[in-house]
């Protein structure tokens, strides 16, 4: 721990936690019922690889200050950034247009197409 | 004793309540709770960016995440947050293979992590002066087509009008954004009757609503 505070950063830390932000996305969209909580869990799922993109484009963090990816890795965080609030834009109105005509958020109950 | 390195303690200080937040976020049953908690969690990745030397990014994360995403899905929340729907319980059953799939694939994503030797070693000397770069106009140029980062030793002798930027990306998300604005705008339009799916409204389209 005490290593922690004295010693500088790398890129690993960083994938740690989008490591844990991803993970718990994945179980935020499993386990929800809510629609609007399983589409939190997909933004802490960007979240997690935003982090990622942003940690190998960084030259604060690479041995010798050179970053792999340089730039692009903020690059490609810009775009899923847009991405996500496009995603999300959509799917708050297919929400709420389930809401309109069930009078329900809960996802088990939209088996209408279920074969 | 070596000195206090301020960059890590800030990067643990935004990746605790980062993650914290984030768990959080998973184990509350309360809508409401669970969208504050998210603003908490992104509000911290911002923090995580501005670490990182992506400053344009961060302000970018606390601008379209914290400031317009999160508000439509908080509007979303007050729209259908409404007696039972406010905290919706899962079963057991879902709760333990749900638990089993994130286990399994942290424990991947973190054998990965530790797996290099070279992620874990940050800059050499914990006091090396790291020059701040402005990202901001290499973002942009590059998003005109033009890398002032990188540069390309093709480009000299490339012919005119070939460039190794994000110009195309850019125009194709940017007809995307529209494509999205007037498909959401269509979906959440007001509907004068709810739960009654007629013949004029199924078949009309966009003509029969008003107001």
């Amino acid at each position: 721990m005490m290593d922690l505070l004295t010693q500088p950063v790398g890129v690993a830390h960083y994938l740690v936690v989008g490591a844990i932000l991803f993970a718990s996305g994945v179980v935020c969209m499993a386990a929800k019922r809510n629609a609007l909580g399983v589409l939190m869990g997909i933004e802490l799922v960007l979240n997690g690889a935003n982090l990622n993109f942003v940690a190998f484009g960084s030259s604060y963090l690479a041995p010798g200050g050179q970053s792999t990816i340089g730039l692009d890795g903020q690059l490609m965080a810009m775009f899923v950034i847009v991405l996500a609030a496009a995603e999300a834009a959509v799917a708050l109105a297919i929400a709420l247009c389930y809401y309109n005509s069930h009078a329900s958020i809960d996802v088990d109950r939209a088996n209408e197409l279920k074969g | 004793m070596a000195p206090i390195n301020w960059h890590s303690v800030f990067f643990l200080l935004f990746a605790l309540i980062t993650c914290g937040s984030a768990v959080a976020v998973v184990v509350s049953a309360n809508i409401v709770r669970m969208a504050f908690y998210l603003v908490i969690s992104l509000g911290a990745v911002a923090g995580l960016f501005f670490l990182a030397g992506a400053e344009f990014l961060g302000a970018l994360q606390l601008m379209v995440y914290v400031g317009g995403t999160m508000v439509l899905l908080i509007f979303g929340v007050m729209l259908t947050a409404r007696g039972p729907l406010v905290s919706m319980q899962t079963g057991g059953g879902q709760w333990v293979l749900a638990t089993l799939v994130g286990v399994a694939l942290l424990a991947v994503l973190l054998r990965t992590a530790f797996s290099v030797d070279a992620w874990w070693h940050g800059p050499e000397t914990a006091d090396q002066v790291v020059t701040a770069k402005d990202t901001t106009t290499p973002l942009g140029l590059a998003l005109l087509g033009l890398r002032v980062d990188r540069p390309d030793p093709q480009q000299a002798t490339a012919p005119q009008g070939v460039l190794s930027g994000y110009l195309l990306p850019f125009e194709i998300i940017s007809v995307h954004l529209l494509v999205v604005l007037i498909g959401a705008a269509y979906l959440a339009r007001a509907k004068k009757r709810v739960g009654k799916p007629t013949g004029e409204n199924a078949a009309g389209g966009g003509g029969v609503s008003d107001e």
